[in-house]
């Protein structure tokens, strides 16, 4: 399994294409968040993150993935620093034998994910900067898990 | 101990980290004594429940102690994915 933070950008398909070889390998499922920008007043995403605790917290979830569910293999990268409207923020991909349990290991590492990794987003536009507020519906997913 | 802060904790405390020589036996009494320091720190630590804590880079408790702790950081929810 790999784990990756970084300020770099990458390229989701190139990973997906090199995270999807492997003996016995049936079924991948990937999840890539975009930085969005819904009314087109987005000037950057600047990325916040708690370097050393971010690489742990994102490792203890992906361990409780593969305790989880039956997984070959599990990609996260994280990106931090300045992002533009459109650029990739993160990638999760998994990797099994059948669908079920690389859909429900996807879906448990995107809710800790946001939950759980010590990022934070602030949103510049024409008007200033905000931090992005976490949600009560991010926090109440844990619970279905 | 080395004290960290994140996202707008730190912009409202005004440093990213800093050591702090405290006897405070847990995180509530150290959010008590640094809110009694300064009007920046109360105004970051107004209300702690918008606020997560982490001793030694693992999530914590307000009433967790802090003998043995190296680290501790004070940042908002998170907002990852």
């Amino acid at each position: 399994m790999s784990v990756r933070v970084q300020d770099v950008a990458f390229d989701a398909g190139a990973e997906l294409n090199a995270f999807s070889t492997g003996d016995g390998v049936g079924a991948i499922v990937s999840f890539t968040g975009i930085v969005r920008d819904t009314d087109g007043a987005l000037a950057a995403m600047e990325i916040e993150h708690y370097s050393g605790m971010t690489e742990r917290a994102i490792q203890a979830i992906v361990d409780d993935a593969m305790a989880r569910w039956k997984l070959q293999d599990v990609l996260v990268i994280h990106r931090f620093g300045r992002l533009v409207a459109g650029a990739p923020i993160m990638m999760v991909a998994t990797k099994s034998a059948h669908r079920a349990d690389a859909f429900a290991a996807a879906d448990f590492l995107m809710d800790y994910l946001k939950s759980r990794a010590p990022f934070w987003k602030k949103e510049t536009t024409a008007d200033g900067s905000t931090w992005v507020a976490a949600k009560d519906v991010d926090e109440d997913a844990l619970s279905r898990w | 101990m080395n004290v960290m802060y994140f996202a707008w904790v730190r912009e409202r405390i005004g440093v990213p980290f800093e050591d702090v020589q405290t006897t405070a036996e847990t995180v509530s009494d150290l959010v008590a004594e640094l809110s009694a320091r300064e009007d920046r720190y109360a105004a970051a630590f107004a209300d702690v429940s918008a606020l997560r804590v982490a001793l030694d880079q693992e999530l914590a408790d307000f009433s967790a102690p802090l003998a043995g702790v190296r680290e501790v950081a004070f940042f908002p929810p998170m907002t990852g994915g």
